[in-house]
């Protein structure tokens, strides 16, 4: 798998989909978030890792505004997508948030059926014009998935009835969905056990087809395994941003190499 | 896995810029605001029934605590009040109220003429009818507490009739009193004179607070005297009888208790009750304590154990919380030294439970002192004038309570009744509002954070 | 002696029982503490509960049971003069009023216990004496019935007298047997802890007598009732017309409509508002204004419901009637179904919004998050994820506030009238199960009559009624709560 990635991210198109620009983040009087600076490209897979409490989530959380559920979360600097800085005062994070869609640590499906559960966003976006269109968008995202075999027969049962890896691939499909473009991730595999992960691991891989997906990991090896892209931050601070090769064999900052040398975090 | 190879994911909507919002955001958003109004609406709505409930209670009661009196220059004749002529108050007593009447009949024209009031178009008997009904007992009261004055001509302050009252008070007008067989234009038109010439005024009214409650046909004289004694001998019972009864049963449940069917039994019953309907403890207190034990009555005593019942679930459940907030390592402290289960609770679980005990104590008695429904049906509506002695014997005798008091107001006739009933409302809501700030003073006071 | 001196005699004497339990505690290690298995004060303290607990539970024994006794005695005289059933209820109402109008006699040395034990209800002039003191009784008193008040008068002071020596030969008997055991082997802390547990036992207990004592009540009188009404027309008539001369229509029908159409009202109103406002405060409302709304919204929780009541009477019910009954030809009540409906309403908002806001905030945050992550705006969110999510709850919630709302009396009594009808129209003014039961249980009939006892089958339907809707709503929030835990 490892090999195969290195192939691929020969391919990566090189068009930036997101870009940051001295990002700074305040929770209060508490700077979470210093100066990062940052290019994501589309149709591809970046890491974010690095030791708890580094950041990396909520910087994750900034591309598509969920800080701004927190109120005392504050943010300076931009970020832009596709070029529009999305903290623009005339955006509504409304119509950001479909076209950056976002993946939670713990499985939190809806207490709704499963088809609901990946229906709620087309039908709030208004994606589908019958019922017809709406059940095939239903099956496409299961089936990106890689859920559509295990549920089909029972599209109408609880979503919280299935097991954890497959409640982490129904939001994944709850994501795709809202025909996001990009995916953001935040630790999807934490809460999963190996065999959920390897699945969900996969189907990352294929996801980078269509979009751009931004995941966030606390594991070095599933970085390795996913991503194309790494980039580590520490204390706040982006230390060190590149390919993930290079990062992992042969990284730059002196920090990066105590971490991934397993000698801080 | 294979079902995922051949798909990509939906059709990607014609993208369109970021900074502008399309049609479709537009109208989620106008919904998004529409749901907001709703919510503030809500809120602003049950304000202003708050609002409105309190206007409508301080606006119609204040007036209860400023009544009208009249002044008069009455000569305390020997002859009449001290036939004896010994001054001694148990002879003195003999003299009835009709005695002292009679005597301000004569002296309340007499006095309005001393003071240059005309009284043409009117005869004495109206005239004296502007008096309340309750005002030579007063004066008798005043001559009994202080013999000596007997042969002097005192200045003194009659309570006006309830009318005259209502006149000051914007209640009765010129129109009305056409209509009203009690009261007429003319007497009016001389209280207008009166007060020109300082005889009427309104005054504060201690009477209002210190007086009992009296018969339909003087308004003016109820007052809330038994009503509030008969109140705080109930809470006296209700503190005396439900602070050490919840507190023990909620040191057994949280501490003691096995877990087994009778403390379920105890805990689903505990929840039950402090959800039965208050009325239906009033049917309680007159079944068993009444018509069983053989209570008397209207007495404070049955009241206080209605409300005691009522009150125990409420007490239970802080209580319980209280203790649960006590961490664990605090007993395990005490345990570690040797402690006894029992030491280790009332020496040190108890004590740092305290103030949450009592602030959940104090919410209760607010609750049990607002009750009204259940003290209907153990007769604490019957009209009582005699205040009860001191307790514990006071505590079998017959009194009323302040929210009973209200609910007998609003059963009479007489619309000067409302302004009392709203009255005794703002005194009642003053209470609760007395033993609410305590209870945050003792939260604030003794919060601790573990 | 009474009860309150039997009460501070043995306190005393336990008290006294402290200090000789500790005295002899030293002086049987001659003054040395480390030698006892327990600290002095407790063997003071076993003394001590050994003294009252025994004497107290006698004499609360003593109480219940003393009045059943007497009364089975006494009704023995008054039945052998022929009265039975109901008559004899009466009568029995009777003896109990004179015995203690003669008591009061006595004591304000009216008459002496001589004369009393002369005194010959067909002779004397029993009644007009008993007026005097301000003791009324209904009919001439028959010789049968002075007789056994003249008894059971008797019989109680006996029994106080019986009482109070057995009261304190047990608390005697008590400290003495404690003393005994006092050597300094004696396990005096395990002894009085145990007997303190009893007690903090017994106390938890008081919550089932008190549901004992309502459900006995409650059914005893009911009983009774139907033995003199038909349980059928109870329950199937549609009139509510009760007479003092008997021959009354007392069905149910007509204010279980009535209960149920004000309470309706009152969800109407406080439902959505309570609702919408808990939703506001716990998703929209910046902590300024949710700091000041949340203490004034339950302000209005604390305030007593015969405020509700006159604010109904005076303010509400007059401003229906003129903006709205009148104006509409809907009628000239200011008490109606409305008034009464729409100040319970009021009441019940902050019950409905303190609730809902605990259960809309025991909703997790990642199904917020997983909404907003999707571009669901807030009121999407609420409305089809977490209002779904706490719906059990909620509904839970509206049962509580419906059973509160069956139950409440003093805004019915004051704001929805005294006419049982069944009617659509919300202008008039109708009748609810708990304004029957304070007017058939405060009016001037007779206890042992159908109209009176009425009003327990009526408690025993609202007391069903209401613990029914307690018990479903109470598993509605549990199973709900577990479902998140």
């Amino acid at each position: 798998m490892y090999d195969m990635n290195r192939v691929e991210s020969a391919v990566t198109q090189d068009e930036i989909k997101i870009s940051a620009h001295n990002v700074q983040v305040y929770y209060g009087e508490k700077q979470a978030i210093k100066d990062v600076n940052v290019e994501i490209l589309d149709k591809t897979v970046t890491a974010f890792i690095g030791p708890s409490g580094c950041g990396k989530s909520t910087f994750l959380r900034c591309i598509n505004r969920m800080n701004d559920t927190i109120p005392v979360a504050r943010i300076e600097g931009e970020i832009r997508l596709d070029g529009e800085d999305i903290y623009d005062r005339r955006v509504d994070p409304v119509q950001l948030r479909a076209r950056v869609g976002m993946v939670f640590q713990k499985p939190n499906p809806f207490p709704k059926s499963i088809f609901d559960n990946v229906a709620y966003g087309p039908r709030i976006h208004g994606l589908a014009r019958n019922r017809a269109e709406l059940d095939e968008i239903v099956e496409k995202s299961l089936r990106g998935a890689a859920l559509w075999n295990e549920v089909k027969d029972r599209l109408q049962e609880p979503g919280t009835g299935l097991s954890g890896g497959q409640q982490q691939r129904l939001c994944i499909a709850r994501a795709v969905a809202t025909a996001p473009e990009v995916l953001l991730m935040d630790e999807p595999c934490s809460a999963l056990d190996p065999i959920a992960t390897g699945q969900v691991e996969e189907l990352i891989e294929q996801l980078r087809a269509d979009f751009s997906v931004v995941i966030v990991t606390h594991s070095m090896q599933q970085a390795a395994r996913v991503s194309q892209k790494t980039a580590f931050f520490h204390l706040g601070n982006l230390v060190e941003y590149g390919e993930t090769d290079d990062i992992f064999t042969k990284p730059k900052d002196s920090r990066t190499e105590a971490y991934i040398s397993g000698r801080i975090g | 896995m294979t079902d995922a190879t051949a798909n990509h994911a939906p059709e990607a909507r014609t993208r369109s810029s970021l900074l502008e919002q399309d049609e479709r955001t537009r109208r989620r958003n106008a919904s998004e605001k529409r749901f907001r109004t709703y919510g503030a609406v809500a809120i602003c709505l049950a304000i202003a029934a708050l609002v409105m409930l309190l206007t409508s209670v301080l606006g119609n009661g204040t007036s209860a605590f400023f009544q009208t009196y009249a002044k008069i220059e009455v000569t305390l004749d020997p002859e009449v009040l001290d036939p004896k002529g010994n001054r001694d108050p148990a002879e003195m007593s003999k003299v009835t109220t009709i005695g002292y009447g009679n005597l301000m009949k004569k002296a309340f024209p007499a006095s309005l003429q001393a003071a240059g009031v005309s009284t043409e178009g009117i005869d004495d008997k109206e005239v004296g009818a502007m008096l309340s009904k309750e005002a030579p007992a007063q004066l008798r009261n005043r001559v009994l507490a202080n013999p000596d004055m007997l042969g002097e001509t005192i200045q003194f302050w009659a309570l006006a009739n309830g009318r005259i009252d209502g006149y000051l008070k914007g209640r009765v007008s010129m129109a009305s009193a056409e209509r009203d067989g009690n009261v007429s234009p003319e007497q009016l038109q001389l209280a207008d004179r009166m007060r020109a010439s300082d005889m009427l005024e309104k005054r504060f009214n201690w009477d209002f607070i210190t007086f009992p409650d009296a018969s339909e046909l003087r308004p003016e004289a109820a007052g809330l005297g038994v009503a509030i004694v008969g109140s705080a001998y109930m809470m006296l019972i209700v503190l005396f009888l439900a602070l050490p009864i919840g507190v023990a049963a909620s040191i057994y449940l949280e501490e003691f208790a096995p877990q087994n069917r009778l403390t379920d039994l105890i805990e689903v019953n505990i929840s039950n009750l402090a959800a039965v309907p208050s009325i239906v403890f009033g049917i309680l207190g007159l079944a068993v304590f009444i018509n069983y034990a053989g209570l008397p009555a209207s007495a404070p005593i049955v009241g206080g154990l209605v409300l005691t019942l009522m009150t125990l679930p409420t007490i239970i459940i802080s209580t319980r919380a209280a203790l649960k907030a006590v961490p664990p390592s605090i007993r395990d402290a005490a345990l570690g030294v040797g402690a006894s289960k029992m030491q280790s609770v009332f020496h040190h679980v108890l004590p740092l439970a305290l103030p949450g005990i009592l602030t959940g104590t104090i919410l209760g008695l607010a609750q049990a002192l607002g009750e009204t429904a259940p003290l209907l049906l153990i007769g604490m509506v019957a009209f009582v004038r005699d205040y009860p002695s001191w307790p514990v014997d006071g505590f079998f005798e017959p009194a009323s309570a302040l929210p009973v008091q209200v609910y007998n107001f609003t059963t009479r006739g007489d619309p000067a009744f409302v302004e009392r009933a709203s009255g005794a409302i703002i005194v009642l809501l003053i209470f609760l509002l007395c033993m609410n700030l305590l209870a945050i003073y003792l939260r604030r006071k003794f919060e601790r954070r573990w | 002696m009474n009860i309150g001196l039997i009460l501070l005699f043995v306190i005393g004497l336990g008290a006294i029982g402290y200090v000789l339990g500790r005295r002899r505690a030293l002086a049987s290690v001659s003054g040395d503490p480390r030698k006892l298995h327990s600290l002095p004060s407790q063997y003071g303290q076993s003394v001590f509960l050994y003294t009252l607990v025994p004497a107290l539970l006698l004499l609360v024994v003593w109480l219940v049971a003393e009045p059943r006794l007497i009364d089975s005695q006494v009704r023995g005289i008054v039945a052998e003069s022929g009265t039975s059933g109901a008559e004899l209820d009466l009568k029995m109402a009777d003896v109990g009023r004179i015995s203690q109008g003669l008591g009061e006699l006595i004591s304000s040395s009216a008459i002496t216990e001589e004369q009393l034990a002369n005194m010959r209800a067909d002779v004397d002039d029993v009644r007009g004496r008993l007026a005097e003191i301000g003791v009324a009784v209904g009919a001439d008193i028959e010789p049968a019935v002075l007789e056994a008040a003249k008894r059971s008068r008797d019989l109680s002071g006996s029994s106080a007298l019986l009482r109070s020596l057995l009261v304190i030969a047990a608390a005697l008997a008590g400290m003495a047997f404690a003393l005994r055991r006092i050597t300094p082997e004696f396990r005096a802390r395990n002894v009085s802890e145990a007997v303190v547990k009893a007690l903090l036992m017994g106390s938890s207990l008081v919550a089932i007598l008190t549901t004992v004592g309502i459900v006995l009540s409650l059914v005893f009188e009911t009983v009774h009732f139907f033995q003199l009404y038909a349980a059928k027309d109870f329950f199937l008539s549609l009139t509510w017309n009760p007479q003092f001369r008997g021959g009354s229509d007392l069905g149910l029908w007509p204010l279980i409509w009535g209960t149920l159409y004000i309470s309706f009202i009152a969800l109407l109103v406080a439902v959505p508002i309570g609702l919408l406002a808990a939703i506001y405060l716990a998703e929209y409302a910046s902590k300024r204004v949710r700091s000041i709304a949340k203490p004034l919204i339950e302000i209005l929780a604390g305030i007593p419901t015969i405020v509700y009541g006159l604010f109904a009477l005076i303010t509400v019910g007059p401003m229906l009637r003129d903006y709205f009954a009148q104006p509409l030809g809907l009628g000239n009540s200011s008490s109606s179904v409305m008034t009464a409906g729409l100040v319970m309403g009021i009441m019940l908002i902050p019950f409905v919004s303190s609730l809902s806001d605990d259960i809309i905030n025991s909703v997790p945050q990642s199904l917020r998050d997983g909404s907003y992550g999707l571009g669901a705006t807030k009121s999407e969110s609420i409305k089809q994820v977490i209002l779904p999510a706490a719906l059990p709850g909620v509904v839970g919630a509206v049962l509580l506030a419906a059973s509160r709302a069956i139950g409440e009396t003093m805004i019915v009594v004051m704001g929805a009238g005294a006419s049982a009808k069944l009617s659509l129209n919300p202008f008039e003014a109708m009748t609810t199960v708990t304004v029957k039961i304070v007017s058939q249980l405060t009016g001037d009939t007779e206890f042992a009559s159908p109209e009176t006892l009425v009003a327990f089958a009526l408690g025993l339907t609202l007391f069903v009624f209401t613990l029914g809707l307690n018990v479903l709503a109470l598993y509605i929030v549990r199973k709900y709560r577990e479902q998140y835990e």
